[in-house]
């Protein structure tokens, strides 16, 4: 099958890969450029794992084909944490504890970065919505959304 | 597979047109990404659709309509204002399906394409009277957006045919319309019964009015005797009961595992009720 050549940014740097036309975004991010951050639960867009940022909108990666993305912004899992500094969002998840085998948490991770671009005083229902997306085999979602609601608070003093 | 990308949608018809294998458009991708991925559709030709100029605009039309691009995206539609407020019960019913990252892809175009009879988003399209701008090799037409879909997974759409855009008739005044759906939990489910209701006041009467099911037949359906239940009324509870009674009436639904035939015949009354409350409600400007 004749491979597309692709150019596109990445957690802002400019990058290339060979895609085969079939391949999703999700695809290309782990076996083409090594970014496995980003997860495949289901690869049908049912759980989230595959989550990433589209031109700032939050989309599944299983679902957009590499070939689609030509001249677009992309932001992964791996663009979150500023160096060896994590992300609020990160060290909430840690203090939290709202992970256990953490193959959800790339995906909640990159879904709530955007929510509290959005919106940075969430009410506790609004987290559970947006996030009904990402589907999480072991916390229960209770720490979670406990991460993400303490660090929207955080995020907001800082900003003050 | 090939991958198409046209700058016209005359040039994405002529590639659909001349195509032999199977062939799909690509816009949002949540349906069509799925079945590929599921081994149910291996497309020979895919077409996407997202470069063609215009795509992804929500424009105002001249009459003070509006044209809905075949890529605008769940999110694009909710967080434009002036459409939200002319057209409230389209935008909640497309905001209905899936997930904020399906949301981030899913279009109304590909939710009527789908042909599914539950698809959110076409019940609040037929009672806004949206039609569908088609093109062809051979120029273009407009339909109504119910004549779309023919039967589960099946649309009217011809082979070298494509919707080009969705329009959406200007709103007037002292009107207002809804959508509601039900679902066993909150969210992230498939509608057993969806009900869209679209209505225009004269003082307190009902002057006009358009209700739609989804999910009670083999299509989405306009049910012309349940808008007649309520016009010249002002919306009492003998109107109210009288639009339950035809709501109900008209259902031909499935018995399957997500609802009996009984329960849906009976939840599309009492979801036509609700619907046309919240319609009402906002007609008044409330
Ligand atoms: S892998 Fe994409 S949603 Fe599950
Ligand atoms: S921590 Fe294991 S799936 Fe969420």
């Amino acid at each position: 099958m004749k491979k597309t050549h692709v150019t596109t940014k990445v957690n802002g740097d400019t990058v290339e890969f060979l895609a085969d036309p079939r391949a999703s975004l999700l695809d290309c991010l782990r076996d083409d450029l090594g970014l496995t951050g980003s997860k495949e639960g289901c690869g049908t867009g049912d759980c989230g794992a595959c989550s990433v940022t589209l031109d700032g909108t939050l989309v599944c990666s299983c679902l957009v084909l590499g070939v689609e993305v030509e001249g677009r912004e992309i932001g992964t899992i791996e663009g979150m944490a500023d160096g060896q500094e994590l992300h609020p969002l990160q060290r909430k998840f840690i203090e939290h504890a709202a992970l256990q085998c953490g193959f959800c948490t790339p995906g909640f991770l990159v879904a709530a970065k955007v929510l509290l671009e959005q919106n940075p005083d969430p009410t506790e229902t609004e987290v559970r919505y947006w996030l009904a997306g990402n589907l999480c085999r072991c916390t229960g979602y209770d720490k979670i959304v406990r991460a993400v609601m303490d660090a929207a608070a955080e995020m907001r003093q800082e900003a003050a | 597979m090939r991958y198409h990308r046209p700058m016209t949608f005359e040039d994405a018809a002529g590639l659909a047109a001349a195509a032999s294998g199977v062939t799909r458009y690509l816009a949002g991708g949540t349906d069509v990404l799925v079945q590929m991925r599921a081994g149910m559709v291996q497309p020979d030709d895919l077409i996407d659709l997202k470069a063609i100029p215009g795509a992804s605009d929500i424009t105002r039309t001249e009459d003070g309509g509006w044209r809905i691009g075949v890529a605008v995206s769940g999110a694009q539609l909710g967080a434009h204002e002036a459409f939200r407020a002319d057209w409230p019960g389209v935008v909640e019913g497309l905001e209905l399906v899936g997930s904020t990252q399906i949301q981030g892809r899913a279009t109304l175009t590909g939710n009527l394409c789908n042909g599914s009879p539950a698809a959110d988003s076409v019940p609040g399209l037929v009672a806004a009277g949206a039609t569908v701008e088609i093109t062809g090799t051979g120029g273009t037409r407009s339909v109504a957006v119910q004549e779309i879909p023919t039967g589960p997974g099946k649309t009217s759409l011809k082979p070298g045919e494509v919707i080009s855009a969705i329009l959406l008739p200007p709103r007037g005044e002292h009107a207002g319309d809804a959508y509601l759906r039900f679902i066993p939990r909150t969210e992230m489910d498939i509608a057993v019964v969806g009900c869209a209701v679209s209505l225009r006041l004269d003082g307190d009467t009902v002057s006009e009015a358009r209700v739609v099911l989804g999910a009670v037949a083999p299509t989405v359906m306009l049910v012309p005797e349940a808008a007649e239940a309520i016009i010249g009324t002002t919306l009492d509870e003998a109107a109210l009961e009288a639009l339950a009674s035809a709501a109900s009436a008209a259902c031909n639904p499935i018995d399957d595992k997500r609802g009996t035939k009984v329960f849906r015949i009976e939840v599309a009354g009492v979801l036509a009720k609700r619907a046309a409350r919240i319609a009402l409600t906002r007609a008044k400007g409330a």
